[in-house]
């Protein structure tokens, strides 16, 4: 065990430093602002374009006196529920309350969605049956409350820190932002390790290394190597981040504490990150050991991303069923539970179960990494052109 | 399970490797002395390799069982053994001196012993020049030698070379013999595979023959040979008389010459049979026949022509 260890290390120590020190590494580190840049970008251009799709106009064609009431009214609740949850409203002088001079009026201007007429005792609304839908109830609302003319009255509030349900809520919330930042982490990452044997066969220096140390110690070595440059990566990233937010001034107090609290929370994440990392790197490190080319290892990655993403829905679909089976089902499948379980943290504050999963899952971690040695020697580690330009699907079955 | 005898570096006893359902390796019997240089003879695909592989322990037998400097477990004794693998291989973007460095090290020898060593093992082989450069940055023969001493930093006491000649020019190849036998003389044990006999011939001890899996052949060079008869090259002035009784009755002659293996009964019988018998013998050698010719007999003349086959495309290799 020691001189796996031993060997790991001495494979790990050259992977990580080839991996630091390659110039690579820097657009590695500015991987995350693509994905960032692109989000900000289609955010702000879909913003854009919802707010052109959503600004309603509504023409109104009642008496003068009516109309500069619902104005009025418009105004004050606008006061109460927000300027945009009202349509806006324009009053239309040069328009008849006739169905034919109404109908040319929507017809020729674009600007006007829905026209009101009527009175308001018996309003009409007159537009597409999509707006017509969208704005009857608020129109009605403004209408009556012309109408009634109600007296205002102003609300007293009594703040108090939290309450159980807004602390349940918001560890809800802590949980799925987690298991998010987890999710999108080791997708980002794991995915990878797929690649990670192919410089060693194309380099044909496997052979070396499977005579000199035990195979374990490659695989392990290569996981942990990767694991490292992964961990390098979210400290740089997050350093930046905490950076940003300080400039910016994001309140951190605000933020809603997780079960266990902010310290241990963030153990468990890094722990949790570093087991579903093992956990699917050293399957994909397995797979991935079958694939001789990088065309084969492209192959590979689209059914790999498949599953990931199925794990993913199985972990997030547990939130909020704590306990429930399909919960206890994602926190023991092994792939998914690094994901369920800081879910767990976030929501119950009982520590024991996690170092139980914690162990639970570096044991699958060392099933897996076994499995995939065996495979590996037994279909891949063979001499002769003939063994070499079989399959992968046959280097997997070992047929 | 049998106890390894701790006089022999290796020992085999009936391994079986089987791909597909096919033996690669079928049956294998070795035992190699510690401190002798053994060759292991045979064409591309005889298993030879494989055979190595599984002493080495990069693959398990499927029956049979083998010791590698007395254990069972090869990987446990990496730390006393260097391999150097017919396909080579380096990481492209190490340093010459850190690339040695790094076998060692794969083999229990501290990081910064290993850097200090290859620099000078590569100082010592004519390369210091080029220490520093990328592996990408070196000729072929460079890295090759540089992938040899990283087989050798760690200072093992067992080297296994598989074809280890192949892509060296004529020159480098006698370095290479050389070093062999450096290290034979340090006491180190050297298993080498090959299909160039003359290879053999020059540097081993001892030798096995592998063709179709099997080992038909293993012992001494000397006693591969003792399996042929010597060869007679006489030239006569006479073409009959009753000295013909002397040769075997099959024998004819190419103009005054003949070719015959030498009687059982040997050399003296024969000559005076020749001078009483008036053969009137203008010259007479009788020639050792070579290892060559002890593999065409052992292995068969099949085997035989695919090896010359196999060592010509790899000669036309190096030219290419």
């Amino acid at each position: 065990m020691i001189e796996t260890i031993r060997a790991a290390f001495v494979i790990a120590r050259r992977d990580f430093t080839a991996i630091i020190f390659s110039k690579s590494f820097f657009f590695f580190l500015l991987g995350p602002l693509f994905p960032l840049g692109i989000g900000v970008a289609a955010g702000g251009l879909g913003s854009q374009v919802s707010r052109d799709i959503e600004t309603t106009t509504i023409g109104i064609v009642l008496s003068p006196e009516e109309a500069e009431k619902l104005l009025a009214t418009r105004a004050r609740l606008s006061l109460s529920l927000g300027p945009k949850s009202l349509p806006d409203l324009l009053i239309l002088n040069d328009v008849q309350d006739r169905e034919a001079d109404i109908v040319a009026k929507l017809d020729n201007d674009k600007s006007i969605n829905v026209i009101l007429s009527g009175t308001l005792a018996k309003p009409v609304l007159t537009g597409s049956q999509r707006d017509v839908g969208r704005w009857q109830g608020k129109i009605a609302l403004l209408a009556e409350t012309a109408i009634a003319q109600p007296v205002p009255v102003e609300i007293e509030t009594r703040l108090v820190g939290q309450t159980g349900s807004s602390s349940e809520r918001g560890q809800l919330l802590t949980a799925q932002g987690a298991q998010a930042i987890l999710i999108l982490l080791t997708m980002i990452l794991a995915g990878m390790v797929l690649s990670n044997l192919v410089e060693e066969k194309t380099n044909k220096i496997i052979e070396i290394l499977a005579a000199a140390i035990p195979m374990d110690a490659i695989f392990l070595g290569k996981l942990f190597a990767m694991l490292g440059m992964a961990l390098v990566g979210i400290a740089v990233w997050s350093t930046l981040g905490l950076s940003v937010s300080l400039l910016v001034g994001v309140h951190w107090n605000a933020l809603p504490v997780p079960a266990v609290g902010w310290p241990l929370f963030i153990i468990l994440m890094i722990f949790y990150f570093s087991m579903a990392y093992l956990l699917l790197g050293s399957l994909f490190l397995g797979i991935g050991a079958m694939a001789t080319t990088v065309r084969e290892v492209q192959t590979l990655s689209m059914p790999v991303t498949m599953g990931q993403l199925l794990v993913f829905f199985l972990a997030y679909s547990s939130i909020t069923k704590l306990g429930e089976p399909v919960e206890w089902f994602a926190v023991l499948f092994p792939f998914s539970s690094p994901f369920a379980m800081i879910a767990r943290a976030a929501q119950m504050d009982n520590i024991w179960q996690h170092g139980l999963a914690l162990v639970w899952q570096a044991l699958f971690t060392m099933i897996i990494i076994r499995f995939s040695v065996m495979l590996f020697r037994r279909n891949v580690m063979k001499s002769g052109q003939a063994a070499r330009k079989k399959s992968l699907f046959a280097r997997v079955t070992g047929k | 399970m049998h106890a390894p005898d701790p006089q022999f570096a290796i020992e085999a006893r009936n391994i079986v490797k089987r791909f597909d359902g096919e033996a690669a390796v079928d049956g294998i019997d070795l035992t190699i002395t510690k401190g002798s240089i053994f060759g292991i003879l045979g064409p591309n695909g005889a298993g030879k390799t494989t055979a190595l592989r599984m002493l080495l322990g990069i693959i398990d037998p499927d029956e049979g069982e083998r010791f590698l400097l007395g254990s069972p477990d090869p990987i446990s004794k990496a730390h006393q053994v260097g391999y150097l693998p017919e396909e080579r291989g380096l990481y492209q973007s190490m340093k010459a001196y850190d690339a040695i460095a790094f076998m060692g090290a794969l083999r229990g020898l501290p990081l910064a012993e290993g850097r200090k060593r290859g620099r000078s093992m590569m100082k010592a082989h004519g390369l210091g020049d080029a220490t520093d450069k990328q592996i990408r940055q070196l000729s072929k023969g460079m890295a090759q030698t540089v992938q040899l001493l990283g087989t050798l930093v760690h200072d093992p006491d067992l080297i296994i070379l598989d074809e280890p000649f192949s892509g060296l020019d004529a020159l480098n190849q006698g370095k290479l013999e050389r070093l062999i036998r450096d290290q034979a003389d340090k006491g180190v044990t050297v298993i080498f595979s090959t299909h160039v006999i003359a290879h053999a011939e020059r540097l081993c001890e001892e030798i096995a023959i592998i063709a179709d899996g099997k080992v038909p052949f293993k012992g001494k060079v000397s006693a591969a040979r003792d399996r042929l008869r010597p060869q007679v090259h006489l030239e006569t002035r006479n073409l009959d008389g009753p000295w013909r009784s002397a040769i075997p009755a099959d024998c004819q002659p190419l103009g005054h010459n003949w070719h015959f293996t030498l009687p059982e009964n040997g050399v003296e019988p024969l000559l005076h049979a020749l001078v009483e018998g008036g053969a009137g013998i203008e010259s007479l050698s009788i020639e050792r026949p070579g290892l060559h010719d002890a593999f065409v007999q052992i292995a068969g003349e099949a085997v035989a022509r695919k090896m010359k086959e196999d060592s010509a495309s790899n000669n036309g290799d190096e030219t290419a």
